[in-house]
């Protein structure tokens, strides 16, 4: 009998990103409309393994991940040890043009969660004509940092234990066990400094996209916001907000929190099948 | 709630486990009643109800006693359910040296978190 395996395919890409050589880890699955989905700070593809072993997802799209350089299995570039990492808006933006150049991706639909969900907003800003459509999981326009980040990467505390702990309150307390401490062990494996570098986009002005919110047009490119109701970071009043400031739909989902693809796959799905036959629509 | 805390943790052997390198005194602030809890070795040796007069601790968690009986609801209400959802809004201060409390974060959310299982056993009984 021949091995069973997941269909998803994990590969490597030599390309060009941020003007400097990558391996790009990108896995796939699922044939269709390509759906590429964004993890969130500190995190890798892995989270997004439900949705790509689901056949109501692939069976009508091409689900598509990819590590960030410094995440999962993109390594950092080369001199990595020299820099401190640090994500900014233009970069993020620039790297997820770069992914899709490199994968020869024509308007794909992109997802993103967390740090995910905010870039979806300053792509609907800035490149609206470069996607078929845009979600945003734990969408929020703007976030406040509430503990001082230097806590999480310093020598005298173990970086995975601290941002697993910072984010284990995050994830629904209803959610399935498994489902919870498989998304707390992605974070216990992130890189030294490498969440914290993610939180610089998603905490500090750089990534502040509040005063851009009324020029999203999203006649030009459809927006759909998901939120889980556990969510303290990205919270739904935020996404509430997005949606009525850009006319985007929004759906809050109850006992889900602030990573559904990974903390609960299953009932996410639920929430995100509709959203993806609009698009289908489309 | 805080009679039974010791007890709650104690019993729970992983919990114990994972703060097995823990040993320090925290402050827990109910409204203004302050109480002194001992941990060493992830066991919890010593709860010491205030007023003190020269209290020594590490760091200190300091909440409203209305948030602290909705964060200790065996499914408390959305936005009750973390320390860190309570620091967001507001509703919690976590002040002094804060390097025991960052360092062993996961063992002491389960730690404040343990009197739930009372409400449970309760709610069970009835």
């Amino acid at each position: 009998m021949s091995p069973r395996f997941e269909p998803i395919a994990g590969r490597y890409l030599p390309c060009t990103l941020l003007g400097e050589p990558h391996r790009l880890y990108v896995e796939e699955a699922g044939d269709g409309i390509p759906l590429l989905c964004l993890h969130t700070a500190g995190a890798d593809t892995r989270q997004y393994r439900g949705l790509m072993n689901d056949k109501r997802v692939t069976g009508h799209f091409r689900v598509i991940a990819f590590d960030m350089p410094w995440h999962g299995k993109t390594s950092p570039p080369a001199g990595w040890q020299e820099r401190e990492y640090q994500l900014s808006a233009p970069d993020y933006i620039k790297l997820i043009l770069d992914v899709c150049e490199a994968l020869e991706l024509d308007k794909p639909v992109a997802m993103g969660c967390s740090i995910g969900g905010r870039i979806v907003l300053h792509l609907a800003h800035q490149h609206p004509d470069r996607f078929r459509a845009l979600i945003g999981l734990e969408s929020a326009p703007y976030a406040e940092a509430y503990y001082d980040l230097s806590w999480l990467n310093r020598p005298d505390v173990h970086g995975g234990m601290v941002c697993a702990g910072v984010v284990s309150g995050l994830v629904a307390p209803t959610a399935p066990d498994a489902g919870r401490w498989e998304t707390l062990w992605h974070y216990m494996q992130s890189g030294p400094g490498v969440f914290k570098g993610d939180l610089y986009f998603y905490t500090t002005k750089d990534g502040d996209v509040r005063d851009k919110l009324g020029e999203i047009d999203i006649t030009r490119c459809p927006l759909f916001l998901l939120t889980g109701e556990y969510d303290y970071s990205c919270t739904t009043e935020a996404t509430l907000a997005i949606a009525e400031r850009t006319g985007a739909p929004a759906t809050i989902m109850k006992d889900l929190g602030h990573f559904p693809m990974s903390e609960d796959p299953e009932k996410f799905i639920g929430y995100l099948l509709p959203v993806l036959e609009k698009i289908r629509a489309l | 709630m805080l009679d039974t805390i010791a007890r709650l943790v104690n019993a729970d052997e992983k919990l114990v486990r994972r703060g097995r390198f823990v040993d320090t005194t925290f402050l827990l602030a109910i409204d203004n009643a302050d109480t002194l809890i001992r941990v060493q070795e992830g066991r919890i040796t010593n709860v010491t109800r205030g007023p003190f007069i020269t209290p020594d601790y590490s760091f200190a968690l300091r909440a409203p006693r209305d948030v602290w009986q909705k964060f200790w609801q065996p499914l408390p209400p959305i936005g009750f359910n973390d320390v860190f959802a309570l620091v967001k809004q507001k509703l919690m201060r976590v002040e002094g040296d804060l390097h025991p409390f960052m360092a062993n974060l996961l063992y002491f959310k389960d730690v404040l978190a343990a009197p739930r299982k009372e409400g449970g056993e309760r709610q069970g009984k009835r």
